[in-house]
């Protein structure tokens, strides 16, 4: 099949993503960038939960005192409406309805940058209580796990946005199917490191 | 949609090959590039291990500094591993694996020449430390508490360059994996395929479980040595055995992920020369596959001695004893393909003959540091110099070596001497096991490894001159082997497709080399050993077309990859020097900047590729069959 | 009468490798010739071990050189295409039973050891009366030496560590810059010094030292530490009880007379030395790794067997040393002193005191022992 084919609804494959050699191979390749991302964060999740009580003595900064859980749960749910919208995009997609796929991703990308700002306001005011980067072992593994996350969301909004603009003119073929599927993969993954993320951070910060 | 009129046959000026070169994404100029980056590299770390060697000839030497002889055992390390060993490996997967399966090229061959860049890239920015005097001195482990003292940028060099470098591995093992899941003939089944095959695939899963922890360790090290982090400082909370950790679990599969292709190579050379295929294919496939799933648990036997407690060393022991099994499958299954062959000892057969002896010496050397007790001995002594250097050479760089003759007449076109693959053979292999046989004994006797001299009386030296002289041979035989290239490549006889007449996996039914496209039609794979199967039946073409031919579409250069990479270099260099230099932070921002505008250039822009028209292709078969290249 | 010509073979074997491995190495430092109870069972492991995989290398050397010999394409002829065997399951069988029963053989000896050697439960007993029942050494490591405190005794010491035969001699080990590695080949090996936890274990030392080439066991930093790892050496006296508890009591006596040879020494090194060196040998303990002073104690400086853990005890390396200690010890954190601040006859005098820093007897009346 011809990557830059036009297509009528009928004729559009039932999942585009795949139907080339070359979105297969994304496809497949994406699945497992994310295998080696999950080993990332597991890496990064075990580095905190190793550091996360470590302080120089009479640290003032403990997982109980510092996270304030209303905060992070407004974030959540910002995020997992994003995951929402994106897989509403995918089922546009699918449907060969392109207005569809540009309005969810856009949303999405919106409720991504709310989670964002509010991540932003979080760190600032850690910085401002004195809860530096490099205050303590704890802050330095607080900051560069949830950090990570934070730098993909980045990332995944820069990629949402190129995309959206790039095909603005061009509309659904096979060549740009498999991106846009791609970036809801990857965005589904950032949803469920914060998942982790909420839970292992946040919610057993403050209740253990 | 454009087509090309080129097909390889035609002459360039030095400028064009040049940039033909820098923008190229086909899998064979990528694989000749890493092998040659590669060569580079560890032409380079062999330099290195000989002032090494030559400063401990004798007691009290002073042919160089303490700190530089830190600097240098720390660089051997380090480049032999990563720029020297992995690349050259990731040489022959790019040149031969796509052959192997009867594929156009590899998954994602934008991301093969990005991995190449990053690879060559992050080599040379790590290497540039050399040029400021401030060198990696902290061992290629670079264990936090010392790589936090060090002084000057030595340890930023390492952590950037192999940040960097490592990114263009973790690219070339998920490539690797799509091109085998994805992309084999038809009739290519999973048990069909080669055995080198086969070990690239595990390999590179292994490198996309194993690097990730590598590449978040060395940003700790970044962010404590760099932004002020508190990882790795116990003042602040911090705690370095964190580190050791985080490299082992990257570092012991890194071994594996070394020496699974050199028993791919190993595997191909004992059928190929023994006329007889592989014993125990099956049992092969599945002890790799074993090997690579306990390769991750048994990172802590390089801990023993950090003081884990008696429960978790005697798990990581018999874990680690558990490999000996599998690994043991191997080598039998090896010398029962040779038994009852007709066994050619040509170069690559030579080298595959030594490996056997040599591989084992290292093995049980292995299973006897497994055991814990006796590691609180033989850790951190020369017994261990010794082990290591007997898997990785006797292994890795024998298995490299056998390949790079084996595989030559495949990438170049040209056949390598096979008088002087012998000589080159006799001075490394003699060489080898006279540098690194008598250190069992200096670590039995109580040497500790990475000292930069020696008191006299301890009873040492006898045995550290005798390994200095095995160091020499060993690069006198490295020299007959450039010599060697240098001559073929002068000379460039041509050679036919199955270079060796004894071949028996899809590369030889290719042209040397073959045409970019690799197979005009892909073909069908009946069996293991395909063209074996298909020489026995009589088949001159060695191979069965799958298909009718037709246009073949290929994928369009870029220099992106190369802009990318050097946005990071500059990024690295602006880290670096951040707090001492005002320009430190604007370089690095521009560095940053210009990956991601070469990213969205790439995102933004379509780009199809190129169609190959039968009739070009036709008239290219027609050449071939002419002898325009045999 | 079949299973005894068995370990017979057994026995012969062990004893082969016994006399080709040992025999070797020099005795202060070898680990081949064990001088305790840790490096004893250690050695044993590695006869067993050695054992093992002399078989393994041997069977796979006789199918090799068989093979070799007996298939050569020379042999079988230019045309000889070989049966494409794939393979034999009772082959594979084989070779992977008897790999996993030999490994399980030394897992369960390795097992058995793992926790034989970890076993430091004892470490604080007390008897009836409240004393610690055993000797604790708390082992600070720094670049580039090492300071040995007897906290039960009050007692700290560097470079040289002093320990009774015959009984196991438990160590607390930490670093307290970068990590180093405490490793005394001959008597058993090894343990790090990490920076931040304390790591413990046990020795004994089953021989007198005094019979060897300079009457002690030979000590290395096992652990890439700077540029000075190769010269982080110490040294271990070990002596019989008795004359282990005359050095103690010898040593908890430093503080009040110091037997002072030289006094123009003496003022020499209260002007320039002892901000970072004691003279003393009396440190009450702080606790593990809370060490008393910047530089290694020097109470028995006169005893020692090197300057700087490596040089020759000789007055004239120690006035070399002090006037340039980069040069002998890169990275090392003593400064150097010039002429201007201690003088060529002030570091005379310098040696001399040092040199008479002493709580031991005499060779002859030790020998005389």
């Amino acid at each position: 099949m011809e990557t830059n084919e036009r297509f009528t609804k009928e004729t559009w494959p039932a999942h585009p993503e795949t139907a080339t050699l070359e979105g297969k191979n994304k496809f497949l390749g994406f699945w497992l960038f994310l295998g080696g991302e999950t080993i990332l964060f597991a890496t990064l999740f075990g580095t905190y939960l190793a550091l996360r009580n470590s302080g120089p003595s009479g640290y003032e900064f403990t997982t109980q005192n510092l996270f304030d859980l209303k905060l992070v749960f407004a974030m959540t749910l910002l995020l997992l409406t994003s995951s929402l919208t994106s897989v509403y995009a995918i089922y546009h997609l699918r449907n060969y309805n392109f207005r569809g796929v540009q309005f969810w991703m856009a949303m999405t990308a919106l409720l991504g940058t709310g989670f964002l700002m509010f991540e932003l306001y979080e760190f600032v005011h850690y910085v401002k209580l004195g809860f530096t980067f490099g205050s303590s072992a704890f802050s330095s593994a607080f900051f560069t796990l949830v950090g990570t996350h934070g730098l993909h969301v980045a990332v995944g909004l820069v990629w949402v946005t190129l995309l959206i603009l790039r095909n603005a003119k061009r509309g659904l073929n096979l060549y740009n199917a498999p991106k846009y599927y791609t970036f809801s993969l990857y965005w589904h993954f950032i949803d469920v490191v914060w998942v982790f993320i909420f839970t292992v951070v946040y919610l057993m910060g403050v209740i253990s | 949609m454009s087509t090309v009129a080129k097909t390889g046959f035609e002459k360039k000026g030095f400028g064009a090959t040049l940039w033909d070169w820098m923008t190229t994404v086909d899998h064979k100029k990528i694989g000749i590039m890493y092998l040659l980056g590669g060569g580079f590299f560890f032409i380079l770390g062999g330099i290195e291990a000989l002032f090494i060697r030559w400063q401990l000839l004798k007691p009290q030497n002073d042919f160089v500094t303490a700190g530089t002889f830190n600097d240098l055992l720390t660089m051997h390390g380090t480049t032999m591993i990563f720029l020297a060993a992995m690349p050259m490996l990731f040489g022959f997967m790019n040149a031969i694996v796509p052959l192997q399966i009867g594929a156009r090229d590899v998954a994602f061959p934008f991301l093969n020449s990005l991995g190449f860049w990053l690879f060559m890239l992050g080599g040379l920015f790590l290497n540039a430390s050399w040029l400021f005097g401030q060198v990696p001195d902290a061992g290629w482990t670079s264990y936090a508490s010392l790589s936090l003292a060090s002084d000057g940028h030595g340890i930023d060099f390492y952590a950037i360059g192999l940040q960097i470098a490592g990114a263009g591995t973790l690219m070339a093992g998920i490539n690797f994996l799509v091109t085998i899941i994805n992309m084999r003939a038809p009739g290519m089944t999973y048990m069909r395929m080669p055995l080198f095959t086969w070990t690239t695939f595990i390999a590179s899963a292994m490198i996309l479980f194993a690097f990730p922890p590598l590449t978040v360790g060395l940003f700790f090290l970044t962010f404590d040595r760099m932004f002020g982090g508190a990882f790795f400082d116990p003042a602040l909370g911090g705690n370095t055995i964190i580190w050791e950790h985080i490299f082992w679990i990257f570092g012991h599969p890194e071994v594996y992920i070394l020496i699974l292709p050199a028993f791919g190579i190993f595997s191909e050379i004992f059928a190929t020369f023994s006329r007889k295929r592989l014993f125990g294919y099956a049992s092969m496939v599945f002890a790799t596959v074993l090997i690579g799933f306990l390769g991750f648990m048994v990172w802590a036997h390089h801990m023993f001695t950090v003081g884990l407690g008696p429960t978790a060393n005697a798990i990581f022991a018999v874990a680690t004893m558990a490999i000996a099994v599998p690994t043991g499958v191997k080598i039998f299954n090896w010398l029962l393909t040779i038994w009852g062959g007709s066994i050619k000892v040509t170069t690559p057969m030579l080298y595959a003959l030594g490996f056997i002896p040599s591989f084992v010496m290292g093995g049980v050397t292995g299973v006897m540091q497994g055991s814990a007790p006796l590691d609180y001995q033989l850790h951190d002594s020369y017994f261990i110099v010794a082990h290591f250097h007997y898997v990785i050479v006797g292994g890795v760089v024998l298995g490299i070596l056998a390949g790079t003759h084996y595989w030559w007449p495949k990438m170049f076109g040209t056949m390598l001497s096979e008088t002087l693959g012998k000589i080159t053979f006799f001075f490394f292999f003699v060489g080898f096991h006279m540098t690194f046989f008598i250190q069992h004994w200096l670590g039995f006797w109580g040497m500790p490894r990475r000292v930069w001299t020696y008191m006299d009386g301890q009873g040492w030296n006898v045995a550290n001159a005798i390994s200095t002289v095995g160091a020499i041979s060993m690069g006198i035989g490295i020299l007959v082997l450039i010599i060697n290239a240098i001559m073929t490549t002068v000379k460039n006889e041509p050679v036919a497709n199955d270079a060796w007449e004894d071949g028996r996996t899809l590369e030889w039914a290719l042209p040397s080399p073959p045409p970019f496209y690799n197979f005009p039609q892909t073909p069908l794979v009946r069996g293991l050993d395909t063209v074996w199967i298909e020489k026995q039946e009589g088949n001159e073409k060695m191979y069965t077309p799958a298909e009718p031919l037709k246009d073949i579409h290929m994928p369009n250069g870029s220099i992106l990859p190369f802009v990318m990479t050097l946005g990071l270099v500059i990024a690295g260099f602006g880290a670096m020097f951040r707090l001492e230099h005002t320009w430190g932070l604007p370089v690095l921002i521009g560095g940053i900047a210009l990956v991601f505008l070469a990213m969205a250039l790439r995102s933004v822009r379509d780009d199809h590729g190129f169609y190959v028209p039968k009739h070009l292709i036709a008239e290219d078969q027609q050449k071939y069959e002419e002898g325009g290249h045999r | 009468m079949k299973k005894k010509t068995w370990n017979g073979r057994w026995i012969a074997l062990l004893a082969l490798i016994t006399v080709v491995l040992a025999g070797c190495g020099n005795a202060e430092i070898s680990t081949l010739q064990p001088a305790g109870q840790v490096g004893k069972d250690q050695f044993r492991l590695l006869m067993i071990a050695s054992s093992i995989m002399l078989f393994v290398i041997f069977v796979v050397v006789i199918i090799y050189t068989i093979a070799l010999v007996r298939f050569r394409r020379s042999k079988v002829g230019e045309d000889f295409v070989p049966k494409q065997v794939e393979g034999s399951h009772t082959l594979e069988l084989v070779w992977t039973i008897i790999p996993v029963i030999l490994v399980s053989i030394l897992a369960v000896v390795t097992v058995y050891y793992t926790y034989k050697l970890g076993d430091v439960s004892a470490m604080d007993a007390v008897d009836e009366d409240g004393d610690p029942e055993h000797l604790v050494v708390n082992v600070t490591a720094k670049l580039y030496w090492w300071e040995f405190e007897y906290p039960n005794e009050d007692v700290v010491t560097s470079q040289e560590l002093v320990v009774p035969v015959g009984e196991k001699v438990y160590f607390n080990l930490i670093s307290s810059d970068v990590k180093h590695s405490f490793w005394i080949p001959s008597v058993g090996g090894k343990l790090d010094t990490n920076v931040e936890n304390v790591n413990k274990f046990y020795l004994t030392f089953d021989e007198e030292s005094n019979g060897l080439k300079d009457g002690v066991f030979y000590g290395k930093c096992a652990e890439l530490c700077g540029p000075s790892h190769a010269l982080m050496d110490f040294k271990v006296k070990a002596v019989d009880r008795d004359t282990f508890d005359d050095w103690i009591a010898s040593m908890q006596q430093t503080d009040e007379q110091s037997p002072v040879v030289d006094e123009q020494g003496e003022q020499v090194f209260a002007e320039s030395c002892i901000g970072c060196h004691a003279t003393s040998g009396v440190g009450v303990s702080n606790g593990i790794g809370e060490s008393n002073t910047m530089g290694p104690n020097l109470a028995t400086f006169g005893d020692r067997n090197r300057i700087a853990g490596y040089l020759p005890h000789e007055k004239e390396k120690l006035k070399e040393w002090v006037r340039d200690t980069e040069a002998h010890k890169p990275g090392n954190k003593m400064p150097s002193f010039t002429k201007e601040q201690i003088s060529d006859e002030e570091l005379d005098a310098l040696a001399d005191y040092l040199f008479g820093l002493k709580v031991e007897d005499d060779q002859e009346t030790k020998s005389d022992r």
